[in-house]
């Protein structure tokens, strides 16, 4: 099926995963054991499963997926507000991140059905029974669904993401006209929650050296700005075999971002630079 | 945070295990599978070009090798390998000059190689048993 924006979930899944064995090619901390199905509210009547990754740095033991059933009509509608209810009516030590509830902080990034997405502005009912949520992907993970950012925000701070003058600072605001301003139109929104950096391939097999395109979707937002400029010195810096280059332009990027933004254009748009001051 | 962050005994979340395999991912795998497949495919192309130059037993030996079940499969995923990565190799392109980043535009032309690459495919092997013919 065509997929014409980015909230859309598939109709139909030809593949629900890709034909592995559940802990291929993962290391011995990191495998996921069987965990333990908690026991459905009684007295409910609509239920919903859900299968949860979790883990606990104090128990010692491996991470695991717990099973718990959700009273549909005692919860909100969004995946966020069934972890909250879980953690609520369940199971009290379920750790997640969340703020805002509504799609602005990026705070609930995880990996729900297998797709990158924020758990507040997912409906539960467009999940499949069970839902399987999972922790953002390809990350150090510090307990249940809290992933360690540290290196995506080391990544990011690389990038530079301030204003960088040379001229004198002038008298009052630095000015844009409203075309250029419209240029940082897709670009200034993101909300940083790395659904992207952490759903690219190439940066689950070079992250330590890829930028990935959170960054470089924001690299992309200081060179497009017209009051930036430091653009040589940001394209030297990006100038490498990995940094930049290790972009494949696999693009789901852009297909899980939940801001609706494109940050496979915006890394086309740094490539088309390098080539454009080359000649 | 109590653990330093690079804490080595740090669990990893699962990536591709749990990823959802989706037309961006998938095409560009199969790109580079068929990519891989297409230097095995060179390897071939050379092999039957030699024994054409050896000599006719020589060639023969090799042409019926090719027309043998398992030969004409391995000719047959040739084929769709060329055009799947013909195809893929031109959506590249136009990605390379900055166009068709639409998510619309991915899936569209996504879709639209993989059925490009098919019809060229059994195009090509219609064509192929006609001149044989």
């Amino acid at each position: 099926m065509i997929i014409r924006s980015s909230d859309q979930t598939p109709r139909i899944t030809l593949m629900k995963r890709f034909p592995l064995p559940r802990n291929f090619g993962v290391r011995r901390e990191s495998r996921i054991e069987q965990g333990r199905t908690w026991a459905a509210p009684a007295g409910a009547t609509r239920l919903k499963a859900f299968e949860v990754y979790r883990y606990d740095p104090d128990s010692g033991r491996n991470p695991h997926v717990d099973a718990y059933q959700v009273d549909l009509d005692d919860c909100g509608p969004m995946v966020l507000d069934a972890l909250i209810w879980i953690k609520n009516k369940v199971d009290s030590t379920l750790t997640f991140r969340r703020s805002c509830r509504e799609g602005v902080c990026g705070s609930c990034a995880m990996n729900i059905d297998g797709a990158n997405w924020l758990a507040c502005t997912r409906f539960i009912s467009e999940t499949a029974n069970p839902a399987s949520i999972y922790p953002l992907a390809n990350m150090p993970i510090v307990k249940d669904l809290v992933p360690d950012q540290n290196h995506l925000l080391a990544q990011y701070e690389m990038i530079e993401p301030w204003l960088h003058s040379k001229t004198p600072e002038p008298e009052t605001e630095r000015l844009q006209s409203p075309d250029e301003r419209r240029r940082l139109d897709g670009y200034y929104e993101c909300i940083l929650c790395f659904c992207c950096t952490s759903g690219c391939p190439s940066h689950w097999w070079n992250g330590d050296r890829f930028l990935g395109p959170a960054a470089l979707l924001q690299a992309w937002r200081w060179l497009a700005d017209t009051r930036d400029e430091a653009a040589e010195e940001r394209l030297d810096s990006l100038e490498d075999p990995f940094r930049l280059y290790r972009c494949h332009t696999i693009l789901n990027c852009t297909r899980t971002c939940p801001k609706g933004l494109n940050p496979g254009k915006a890394i086309a748009e740094i490539k088309k630079k390098m080539v454009e001051r080359r000649t | 945070m109590l653990a330093s962050p690079d804490a080595p005994d740090r669990p990893r979340s699962p990536n591709i295990q749990i990823y959802r395999p989706q037309l961006t991912s998938v095409l560009s795998i199969a790109n580079r599978i068929s990519g891989v497949f297409l230097s095995l495919a060179a390897v071939g192309l050379v092999a039957w070009l030699v024994a054409a130059a050896e000599g006719p037993q020589t060639y023969l030996a090799v042409q019926g090798a090719l027309a043998s079940p398992l030969g004409r499969i391995a000719l047959f995923a040739s084929t769709f390998a060329f055009f799947l990565h013909f195809c893929g190799g031109i959506r590249h392109l136009a990605w390379d000059a900055g166009c068709g980043f639409e998510l619309r535009a991915i899936y569209a032309s996504g879709w639209a190689i993989v059925a490009a690459s098919v019809a060229l495919t059994v195009a090509a092997w219609i064509a192929a048993l006609f001149v044989m013919a």
